[in-house]
């Protein structure tokens, strides 16, 4: 991944600010590169989440743009939640999207297949999601995502709620995952070490306006496993970011 | 086990116990049947009138039934409107509210004279049951998870998709929910109705039945008929009961049963 690689969005001086005045995200300017991991990293109410929402249209930009420039790209979303659908099984759930298209079975039931063993969860397929554990109910909520392949897939402190023997697992199978399939990922989080085990590029965020303080890039090599997370590189990356958010914390405040 | 044993095993002693006091109570101070009639009394009663009482119950559940569907389909349809349109919703919600805490007795006698009495009776049944299903339903509706509506429109789902696939199946609850209180409220107005109305006949109903027994000072028949009542009463509630946990077992917290 280089510097000359596309933008497949760009935000250009975004700014929101709420009907009840709170100014969530101020200037807000940022490229992603295709096939790119980059995380927004900043404290809890920084606005990121809102910058993700604006990327995926949920919610609208009160100042500046959202370029694409080749075009929308076709979107997943995970939410903090697992936001599934208690009165539909896992296999339904994960269905959503081809549902809502209106896709043929045949088509949608591969795909629905390959998501699920992705994740790890073909044989929860017929299972409801309360008879789930709360990483199994987060698994079910990427698939879904997932399922359609798409271009782009925003994640919003997906893994913030599980344990962090869990959330060690999901980080693992998530990069398996995006080398597969090489798709681009806006990741947002409030845990430096999510985001610099995660990423390629960190997006260290202030707090309320959120503006972008400073960008991290984390070259180190992918496949990352468990010997990353105890390398001292890994340790290095994590100085220096919580170091950027400390300073962007002081700045802000 | 114990615990199934007892739930109904302590509801039958309490009826069994009280039947026998009654009738104890009847006989050692030699009560009049047109004062207090005794168990044994309203059960011959109910046997003896059976074929009198079992057709007045008949029209009356005929009326029950069709009134309760009527507050179905109004009450589930006027709260979808009411979800999809603002505009509609605060025109006519307010007068919803008016029909719901008018008294149907008072509302009654005034149905019957611009209506033929079975269509009268049947309006009551109806307006009583209607609003608990479009309350329910239209807070049902109103509950939906706003992520869930956020990723539907993610996906670019229709208006229709939006209700039919997330906005209905998340409201299954609470609309399950009204349709009980629906189903013994549309009896109510059923018999209100037919009380308020009062005329003989082939075709009447098991509220005249009462009244009509209490005119004849005929006590046992009034006893029988309400008996008949009461359990045509239990007998909805635990229908739609039973409809209400065969929908929900799989997903919805209030059908399962709490793991200790």
């Amino acid at each position: 991944m280089s510097t000359q690689d596309p933008a497949i969005v760009s935000l250009r001086g975004v700014g929101k600010t709420f009907e009840n005045g709170t100014v969530a995200v101020n200037e807000l300017n940022l490229d992603v590169r295709a096939g790119e991991f980059i995380s927004l990293l900043g404290p809890s109410g920084c606005g990121k989440s809102t910058a993700l929402r604006i990327i995926a249209g949920l919610n609208g930009a009160s100042a500046g743009t959202v370029e694409w420039p080749n075009g929308t790209a076709d979107t997943g979303f995970v939410f903090q939640e697992p936001t599934l659908m208690p009165w539909a099984n896992v296999a339904a759930n994960v269905r959503l999207p081809f549902t809502l298209s209106r896709e043929d079975s045949a088509k949608s039931n591969a795909a629905v297949a390959r998501a699920l063993e992705r994740v790890g969860l073909a044989e929860f397929a017929d299972n409801y999601p309360r008879e789930l554990s709360g990483g199994m109910k987060m698994r079910a909520s990427i698939a879904r995502a997932l399922v359609t392949e798409p271009q782009l897939l925003l994640m919003d402190e997906p893994f913030a709620a599980l344990d962090e023997i869990t959330r060690f697992k999901l980080n693992n199978d998530l990069l398996t995952v995006w080398q597969e399939l090489r798709r681009t990922v806006i990741f947002v989080t409030h845990s430096v070490f999510e985001s610099v085990f995660l990423s390629q590029r960190i997006v260290v965020m202030t707090p309320r306006p959120g503006r972008v303080f400073r960008e991290i890039v984390v070259d180190a090599p992918y496949p990352r496993d468990e010997r990353f997370r105890t390398s001292a590189e890994y340790a290095g990356f994590c100085r220096q970011a919580a170091d950027a958010l400390g300073k962007a914390m002081a700045g802000g405040a | 086990m114990t615990d199934r044993i007892q739930r109904i095993g302590l509801p039958v002693f309490v009826l069994l116990a009280g039947i026998l006091v009654w009738e104890l109570i009847v006989r050692i101070f030699a009560i009049p049947p047109f004062v207090l009639p005794a168990p044994g009394l309203v059960l011959a009663t109910l046997l003896k009138d059976g074929g009198l009482l079992w057709n007045s119950l008949l029209v009356t559940l005929l009326t029950t039934f069709e009134g309760f569907l009527l507050a179905m389909v109004g009450g589930i349809g006027l709260a979808v409107l009411f979800n999809q349109s603002r505009l509609v919703e605060y025109a006519f919600y307010p007068y919803a509210v008016v029909l719901q805490v008018t008294p149907v007795v008072a509302v009654a006698p005034l149905l019957l004279i611009y209506l033929p009495q079975p269509l009268a009776v049947l309006v009551c049944a109806w307006i009583v049951a209607f609003f608990p299903v479009l309350a329910n339903t239209t807070l049902g509706l109103n509950s939906t998870d706003h992520n869930l509506i956020a990723l539907f429109e993610l996906y670019k789902a229709t208006r229709w998709q939006l209700l039919w696939n997330l906005k209905l199946p998340s409201a299954l609850p609470q609309i399950l929910a009204g349709l009980r209180i629906a189903g013994g409220l549309s009896l109510i107005g059923a018999v209100v109705a037919e009380i308020a109305a009062g005329s003989a006949g082939a075709g009447s109903g098991l509220a005249y039945r009462i009244a009509e027994s209490g005119y004849r000072l005929n006590i046992p028949r009034m006893f029988a008929a309400l008996l008949l009542l009461s359990l045509a009463g239990v007998a909805i509630f635990f229908a739609l009961s039973a409809i209400s946990h065969l929908a929900l077992r799989r997903w919805h917290e209030s059908a399962l049963k709490r793991e200790r």
